[in-house]
């Protein structure tokens, strides 16, 4: 067993790109979840719809990476809108699982041959963020220390995305101290005061909804365009709750919460990955117990194992306050 | 009067949106005499429909049901349907197992099945409601319990989908304009029965009776002096058997595979909104709308879309009756 490679791994995991698109999308939902109390199980749709957004504007129709990124954006405003007007006004269980089934429905849509034409069916779309390489900056060499290196068109776009992650947790911390952020953080302490104060609820939630939304859909592009692909596969409703966990573990309604979440969910959850295939290379581990094909099960298995710890013991997560997370159901 | 008449607006709607498929159909026909009519196909779906909703229904009724007592929406539910599904077919087709016949094996998954739905509720979810953990943070519980089971069945059942030894391939019997294989004929009647025994349990038993008194008023229950915790219990213990029933049927009608119950989730959910969260008559109508809506999609649209269009419906009736068809008309904002 080579601790070194399994350090390294974590923190390749822990800083690399997808901990930075999953900690984007973290924060929108924590804009839901943990600031307004709303709880959106589809923010996979969003990432879906901002990552098609670019991709078949560019594969498809042909237009520029910028101007895709605004359809992928006006793209998340209509899911919003197209989500939140109907089922804001009800209970609380009914966005949850209105926004879980429209994952799904616009997963299927995507993937079935009837959308082939646009989006590419289910073997997706590829090579549409040509624009986005073109415009790096940085010099074409190798970069790194210890065990990490990356070329120069990894560290771009590693950096544009916790960039990006920077930028939106700035939006965040000054919006929620805003007034418009106290309004939504009193709508999820007490959804019947604010309204007797005559703030409309429901105006409040739908722009948290769409807010939040569009910062998940930025992180949808972003995956898309780090993977240079998109497939509708990669987006099931399982990143949605990989997405809850590392929000709860970082923090809900924390300005860091998701950002420290992400890191830490990617650095564990590699950390134990290559535990186990080192120790099932090693032999210390007999592949009878656990084969190498079934590490990627067991690690889902532990993420979900996690979540019912996290929230059983520590629902508040690393940053939060117990007293904020004792929301209930109105 | 005008009361009455608003509120079956909405599921003669319903019925009319249901009787137009094979209305359609029906003008069609006749202009398409060559290979098997647009009539019978869409007589065909309305059966595969109606056999589809039948299973939905059976797995969703528990679901409701703890939802009516408990307000916890359970998203492991689906889990119990996989469970179901994979303990009978450990029994039935491996080697390792003792290779029983599927029905012996069905009855014991049922009752193992129950048996796991009501240690969940003695272990887990009793303890967690009286330490006071919120709803919300109970459902992402569920959440979790949800991910860890279905990878552990993923471990041991492996990702590549199984049928069960017996009733594999068979002959369909020919209806006129419609065909059903014996063992297709056999469940859709099985599970209609499971249904109307739930529905006497409910309305004429002393537990089903308690049963409908928490789900409408849980305090007022516990006043009159109901054992609520003992009602929960058995709640779990009749949605944990008829998960596991639902998953074996839908393993010998369709196939079983790791996810299949967490696929069935979201059906489960659609049709229990569709037919009024909470309500268990709700969530067999709901569901049996929602197995014909996604089987006769297929008339028109193409195959791989099915189940997007029975999601579909769940968003529209959020959209114009959130309450549901046999919801009460109340205030649920």
């Amino acid at each position: 067993m080579d601790w070194e490679i399994i350090l390294s791994d974590a923190l390749r995991s822990g800083i690399g790109p997808v901990a930075a698109v999953y900690a984007l999308a973290a924060i929108g939902l924590n804009l839901h979840f943990g600031y307004t109390g709303l709880l959106n199980f589809g923010q996979v749709a969003f990432m879906l719809v901002g990552a098609y957004g670019v991709a078949a504007s560019v594969s498809t129709f042909g237009l520029s990476l910028w101007v895709g990124v605004l359809v992928g954006l006006a793209c998340s405003v209509v899911l919003a809108l197209l989500l939140g007007l109907p089922t804001l006004r009800l209970r609380a269980e009914y966005l949850a699982i209105a926004t879980i089934a429209a994952g799904e429905i616009l997963r299927l849509f995507y993937r079935s041959s009837w959308a082939e034409p646009v989006t590419g069916g289910v073997f997706g779309l590829q090579q549409f963020a040509n624009d986005f390489y073109d415009v790096n900056p940085i010099p074409n060499d190798r970069y790194g220390f210890w065990l990490l290196n990356f070329s120069a068109r990894d560290l771009w776009a590693l950096g544009v995305a916790w960039g990006l992650v920077a930028l939106m947790t700035l939006l965040i911390a000054l919006l929620v101290h805003s007034p418009w952020g106290r309004v939504i953080r009193s709508i999820r302490e007490d959804e019947e005061a604010v309204r007797s104060l005559g703030k409309s609820v429901y105006a409040y939630k739908l722009q948290s909804l769409m807010l939040g939304g569009a910062i998940g859909s930025l992180a949808g592009m972003m995956l898309a365009i780090n993977n240079q692909s998109v497939n509708p596969d990669s987006y099931d409703p399982v990143v949605t709750f990989f997405l809850y966990t590392l929000l709860v573990l970082g923090g809900a309604g924390r300005v860091l919460g998701p950002v420290l979440g992400s890191i830490l969910f990617w650095a564990i959850l590699t950390f134990f990955d290559s535990l186990l295939r080192q120790a099932i290379d090693a032999g210390v581990i007999s592949p009878t117990i656990i084969a190498a094909p079934e590490v990627g099960a067991v690690r889902f298995a532990l993420v979900g194992l996690g979540l019912m710890l996290l929230m059983i013991f520590r629902p508040q997560g690393i940053l939060g306050s117990r007293k904020e997370m004792l929301l209930d159901v109105r | 009067m005008t009361v009455r008449v608003t509120r079956l607006l909405v599921p003669i709607v319903a019925l009319l949106l249901v009787a137009l498929a094979p209305a359609a159909a029906w003008a069609q026909g006749e202009e398409v005499p060559s290979g098997p009519s647009f009539l019978d196909r869409a007589l065909q779906s309305l059966l595969d429909g109606i056999q589809f909703g039948a299973i939905i229904a059976i797995t969703a009724v528990g679901l409701s049901l703890v939802f009516g007592t408990t307000h916890l929406i359970n998203f492991a539910h689906g889990e119990l349907v996989t469970i179901g599904a994979v303990i009978a077919f450990f029994l039935n087709v491996t080697a390792q197992g003792p290779g029983w016949h599927i029905i012996i094996s069905a009855v014991v998954a049922v009752v193992l099945g129950a048996a796991f739905g009501g240690v969940l509720e003695r272990v887990m979810w009793r303890p967690l409601r009286n330490r006071g953990t919120g709803l919300i943070n109970l459902f992402i519980i569920t959440i979790g319990l949800s991910l860890l089971l279905r990878h552990v069945v993923l471990v041991f059942f492996g990702s590549r989908p199984s049928s069960y030894r017996e009733y594999d391939i068979q002959q369909a019997i020919d209806l006129g304009p419609v065909g059903i294989t014996p063992r297709d004929l056999t469940i859709t009647v099985l599970s209609v029965l499971v249904l109307l025994g739930v529905a006497f349990m409910l309305q004429k038993t002393r537990i089903g009776t308690a049963i409908r008194a928490v789900s409408s008023n849980r305090d007022l229950a516990e006043a009159s002096g109901i054992d609520v915790n003992r009602v929960v219990l058995v709640v779990w213990i009749l949605g944990g058997g008829l998960a596991a029933l639902g998953g074996v049927f839908f393993g010998l009608v369709e196939i079983i595979t790791w996810d299949m119950g967490f696929r069935l989730l979201l059906l489960m959910f659609a049709g229990i909104i569709l037919g009024g969260l909470g309500s268990a008559y709700g969530a067999m109508v709901g569901s049996f709308v929602v197995g014909i809506v996604a089987q006769m999609s297929s008339l028109w649209f193409p195959i791989d879309l099915q189940h997007a269009w029975a999601l579909l419906a769940l968003i529209v009736v959020l959209l114009i009756r959130p309450q549901g068809i046999l919801g009460q008309r109340e205030r649920v904002g």
